[in-house]
């Protein structure tokens, strides 16, 4: 697992039902894009997040492939149409298997 | 069809005012709740030198801007995350976190970032932050004492400032910091390198004008630790100093060498007044 590598969300509370709500988030990662060499000379091995996802109650909002061109700590915002209270799920899918998850939970109100 | 002609025409002559390098007059409030000074009228001891202070945030663009006015967007925060990580780790032999003995950092160290660097009369000497850091970890806490601007101690100097943002920066010049500030000042208008230029040529004649491609600033120091998107980490103020120094062509001063440690004072004072606004964002 890469270092110092911490998912970060921003979601509203709460949200009317059918409001379209706007979503940040952050993952402190590396992005190691495989095309570097240390001062030995040698390839420093291509380490990044491959794919974000999210969920709301089971149902894709986004899924998004990455490259090795996509600067350290990858930001994403969008938007997504909250129907009913229910959990948003963040999925970060880092090359050497990790997976990183973030839930939060969304009220109507 | 005469409506677009007009605007096209007054786009066109908006575009020299938005492109012309100089200090905007955006406002800059953090989390929608800090307000900052961002522009003061100069302290008294530049007289003759600058009619008001200006943060570099003016001279960057909107985009730039907008990154530091949010916390989860400011990337600086990311390593200021870390250091809170650390402040409540413990190291060396006495087994202390910096947390035993200062609590949490919002609670009692707001105004260190507005008052460093400070004269310490125990140690007889000028100390920056990152001195009285190192000094807490050898004589108190027992460990390794960090390299000047090195990682852990840039992110924990921008912990440091992110509690006191809002705070208008303060250092003392007089009484014992006296004659730091005079070899800082002299150390200011010295012309270093083969293109013989002193830090006033550029950050006090030519503020709001182009170096190159990029807008000149002021110089202000009220921002460091910055979170450069060029390098995609933060950055200490006295290494910003060696790259100043270093663009002159001039074989440069060391980060933590006592010219240095002047050179922050007598900058920092010339801020006095500006918020402390570390982690700034800057391209």
């Amino acid at each position: 697992m890469a270092d110092g590598v911490k998912p970060r969300v921003k979601a509203p509370k709460t949200a009317a039902a059918g409001e379209v709500v706007t979503l940040k988030t952050l993952i402190s990662h590396p992005m190691e894009s495989g095309q570097r060499k240390d001062s030995d000379g040698n390839t420093i091995p291509r380490s990044i997040i491959n794919r974000f996802t999210c969920d709301f109650n089971g149902e894709n909002i986004i899924d998004v492939k990455m490259e090795p061109a996509i600067s350290t700590n990858p930001y994403f915002e969008f938007e997504a149409k909250i129907p009913e209270a229910g959990d948003l799920k963040f999925t970060w899918y880092d090359d050497d298997g990790s997976v990183y998850e973030e839930t939060k939970s969304v009220a109507i109100g | 069809m005469k409506f677009k002609a007009m605007t096209a025409i007054a786009a066109l002559l908006l575009a020299p005012a938005a492109f012309a390098g100089g200090a905007d007059d955006d406002v800059l409030v953090i989390n929608g709740e800090i307000e900052m000074t961002t522009k003061a009228d100069a302290p008294a001891h530049l007289d003759g030198a600058l009619d008001q202070v200006i943060s570099g945030w003016h001279f960057r663009a909107d985009e730039t801007q907008q990154l530091e006015t949010d916390d989860f967007e400011n990337q600086g925060m990311i390593f200021v995350d870390q250091a809170i990580d650390q402040w409540n780790t413990a190291a060396g032999s006495e087994g202390k976190s910096c947390a035993d003995c200062h609590g949490a950092p919002e609670d009692n160290m707001a105004m260190v970032t507005a008052t460093y660097p400070k004269y310490d009369s125990d140690a007889g000497e000028l100390q920056t932050v990152q001195m009285q850091m190192n000094e807490c970890r050898t004589e108190r806490m027992g460990a390794d004492p960090w390299k000047y601007d090195s990682g852990a101690a840039v992110n924990m100097e921008a912990l440091i400032a992110s509690v006191g943002r809002g705070t208008p920066v303060q250092v003392a010049i007089d009484g014992d910091a006296a004659p730091y500030y005079e070899q800082g000042k002299e150390m200011y208008y010295t012309r270093y390198g083969q293109l013989e230029l002193s830090c006033a040529n550029c950050h006090e004649e030519n503020f709001g004008n182009y170096i190159r491609a990029d807008h000149l600033s002021q110089g202000q120091i009220n921002g460091f630790p910055t979170y450069r998107l060029k390098n995609a980490k933060l950055n200490g103020v006295q290494s910003r100093f060696k790259g100043c120094i270093r663009d002159t062509r001039a074989e440069t001063f060391s980060p933590g060498s006592d010219e240095f440690v002047a050179l922050e004072l007598y900058v920092k004072s010339r801020g006095n007044g500006l918020s402390v606004e570390g982690p700034s964002v800057r391209n």
